[in-house]
């Protein structure tokens, strides 16, 4: 629709203003945006209508996977594969695998913590339009941004920009694609 | 302000006071700025406390290069083992190493879900520690194996002659946990780090720094959605990192526990070997963080209130050791054994070794006492000394429980006393070089404090400034 454009992006020197913009955009029916800020800054994601949970979902079943994998190695390798008799004991003798099915769930449920988050966020990714703001490099230093996005329905280049003009930015920039 | 602008990095180098945690004046610039600067110092503007810092590591580097290539060369009998003491150094430095470890993750994950918010300018520092003291004890169980170009023969594979190790045995216990600590640690450390890498891509004036750092970064663009559930991550990460800690040196001690060793078959041998890992561990992070903190100006990001804290945290855990000692003892008397007793009377006065044991109750559970007083905590001096005399204690710790318990025996005729070699102590001085230099790397090629946590902080404290009164 604006081939020329990714999106419109202001920039505020405080995070409360840009929780504060973030806000009104949402409630000015504004879905497509995403806000940079240089440290986690609690209600930012609620503010900019993100919503999941597919993190903890996926950490959940890996760990669920993993222990069944630990416990299944050590059940495997005793009774099935080496079965050793010592002094009479069950083959199966599951207390002994309790620390290995632990160290499964872990292992497994951290990696997949990692690889998981990265994954859902979309990384590695070594381009993205939002570089290509002077000011976005400030973003990890002492910079808060909100961009709205050329995708969504309700965009308009003049409008928009009026919109975040409105909101008390230091600046209002465009995004190229 | 410039990238590089070495101004920047000399903020108010003013210790804030024992109640705060970072220094006032600060923002989010000057922060970034602060700990960004110390990797962007110029190579020779290095303080020359960490070239010569290096110069000695790398030294003792070289110096278990020749005593591995030895090894190699003319196997474990180059060391002091022999029957009955089969477990020297190389154990004693394992279980050394993986305590110190333990600290790292101890602030870093349970400190993080206690909300025990003075953790952060520590806990970038203390969970690369916990990765290299990991790397220093995964070294020392493969090197004793006799044969370490077959270490890989403790790992469950599908091999020719169809056999399996035995899930049984905590050996094998610690194989898993030992390599789940160590890529567990490694992903906390590099997940911490993920921010930061893009705050440096930024913030570096140097393009191949700049390239380095990006890669690193994977593209982190700090955006709001990447940010929850990188925070979900994180969060999950040291939920698990918590019981994963205590699980590895009760897994550990099990090796000790489960024996019939006299002195090693006891019960309190987990939660005494946390509590000791953690002692240790808090030792090792003051004897690093307080030199580093001076040399490179931080004082006023690790404030007296981290090493407050720390102190205390330390006293703590070194009583809890000093009640494993104490029951140690009473169930060694209580319960009647005649081989239990004596292991103690060995221990104490009859053995070879019972020096030891008194400089160990010494380091590890008489001087540590005096940071009962304020005063004492708030003197850097007397807190390093501590901090190394418990570093050394908990090392003989770890020797009494290893060797002395098994110089004596069940039988007589198996007794024996243990005398390390010149190879024991190269091997064990070596690597502590391999730690120290990659501290040393690390701090001053990666940020050594978490810079976006510290964000985190100047906007609490600000938000602190006017105290808003929600019910």
């Amino acid at each position: 629709m604006f081939p020329n454009l990714y999106g419109i992006m202001a920039e505020f020197d405080n995070p409360e203003s840009l929780l504060d913009a973030a806000h009104s955009a949402r409630s000015a029916g504004y879905r497509d945006m995403d806000a940079y800020a240089p440290m986690p800054v609690e209600g930012l994601a609620e503010a900019i209508g993100y919503r999941s949970s597919w993190v903890q979902r996926m950490v959940l079943a890996a760990g669920i996977l993993g222990a069944c994998g630990g416990f299944g190695l050590c059940w495997w390798m005793t009774v099935v594969a080496y079965p050793h008799n010592v002094a009479g004991r069950p083959l199966n003798s599951w207390p002994a695998y309790v620390p290995i099915t632990f160290e499964g769930m872990v292992l497994i449920a951290c990696i997949t913590a990692v690889v998981g988050m990265l994954a859902l966020n979309g990384l590695p990714q070594p381009y993205h339009p939002v570089f290509n703001v002077e000011q976005f490099s400030r973003a990890s230093r002492d910079r808060f941004l909100l961009c709205i996005e050329a995708t969504d329905p309700q965009f308009d280049p003049d409008a928009t920009r009026q919109f975040l003009e409105n909101a008390n930015p230091l600046e209002v920039i465009d995004v190229a694609p | 302000m410039k990238p590089e602008d070495q101004e920047s990095t000399s903020v108010a180098v003013l210790d804030p006071g024992p109640d705060k945690i970072i220094g006032p004046g600060h923002d989010y610039g000057s922060v970034t700025d602060e700990i960004g600067g110390v990797v962007f110092r110029p190579f020779l503007r290095t303080p020359p406390q960490m070239f010569i810092g290096f110069a000695i590591a790398f030294l003792l580097v070289n110096l278990l290069m020749v005593a591995v290539t030895w090894l190699f060369l003319r196997g474990v009998g180059i060391w002091g083992i022999m029957i009955p003491v089969a477990w020297g150094f190389a154990i004693v430095n394992f279980v050394w190493w993986i305590g110190i470890g333990h600290a790292g993750t101890l602030i870093s994950a349970i400190l993080l879900l206690l909300k025990q918010d003075w953790r952060t300018s520590i806990n970038r520092f203390s969970e690369s520690m916990t990765l290299f003291a990991v790397a220093c004890a995964g070294m020392f169980p493969i090197l004793h194996l006799g044969r370490p170009w077959l270490a890989y023969w403790l790992l469950p594979y599908p091999n020719t002659m169809w056999l399996w190790p035995q899930p049984r045995s905590p050996l094998i216990w610690d194989v898993f946990a030992v390599s789940t600590y160590a890529t567990v640690s490694l992903l906390f450390w590099f997940t911490g780090l993920i921010p930061d890498f893009a705050t440096m891509r930024d913030k570096a004036g140097n393009p191949v720094a700049q390239k380095i750092f990006g890669v690193l970064a994977m593209g982190w663009r700090n955006s709001a959605k990447h940010w929850a559930r990188y925070q979900k991550a994180y969060l999950l990460l040291a939920g698990l990192s918590t019981p994963l800690v205590v699980s590895v040196h009760s897994v550990v001690s099990f090796d000790f526990a489960v024996a019939i060793v006299p002195g090693w078959h006891t019960t309190i041998f987990p939660p005494y070997f946390v509590a000791g890992a953690v002692y240790s561990g808090f030792a090792m992070v003051l004897t690093l963080a307080i030199p580093v903190r001076r040399w490179y100006h931080l004082e006023d990001l690790i404030t007296m209130r981290h090493i407050e804290c720390m102190s205390k945290v330390m006293l703590a855990t070194g009583l809890i050791v000093a009640y494993g000692y104490g029951m140690e003892a009473f169930m060694a008397w209580y319960s009647g054994n005649q081989y239990e007793r004596y292991a103690f009377v060995n221990r104490m006065w009859a053995g070879g070794y019972w020096w030891t044991y008194w400089i160990l109750i010494l380091c590890n559970i008489v001087i540590p006492q005096a940071l009962w007083s304020r005063r004492v905590r708030m003197s850097i001096p007397a807190v390093f000394v501590i901090a190394l005399v418990v570093n050394v204690g908990m090392w003989l710790e770890r020797f009494v429980i290893v060797v002395t318990s098994l110089t004596r025996d069940f039988v007589p005729s198996s007794w024996g006393m243990y005398y390390p070699t010149i190879w024991d102590w190269s091997t064990y001085a070596g690597t502590i070089g391999v730690f120290l230099a990659l501290m040393f790397l690390f701090i001053r090629g990666l940020p050594a404090i978490s810079i976006f946590e510290m964000r985190e902080v100047v906007h609490h404290a600000e938000s602190h400034v006017e105290p808003t009164h929600v019910p």
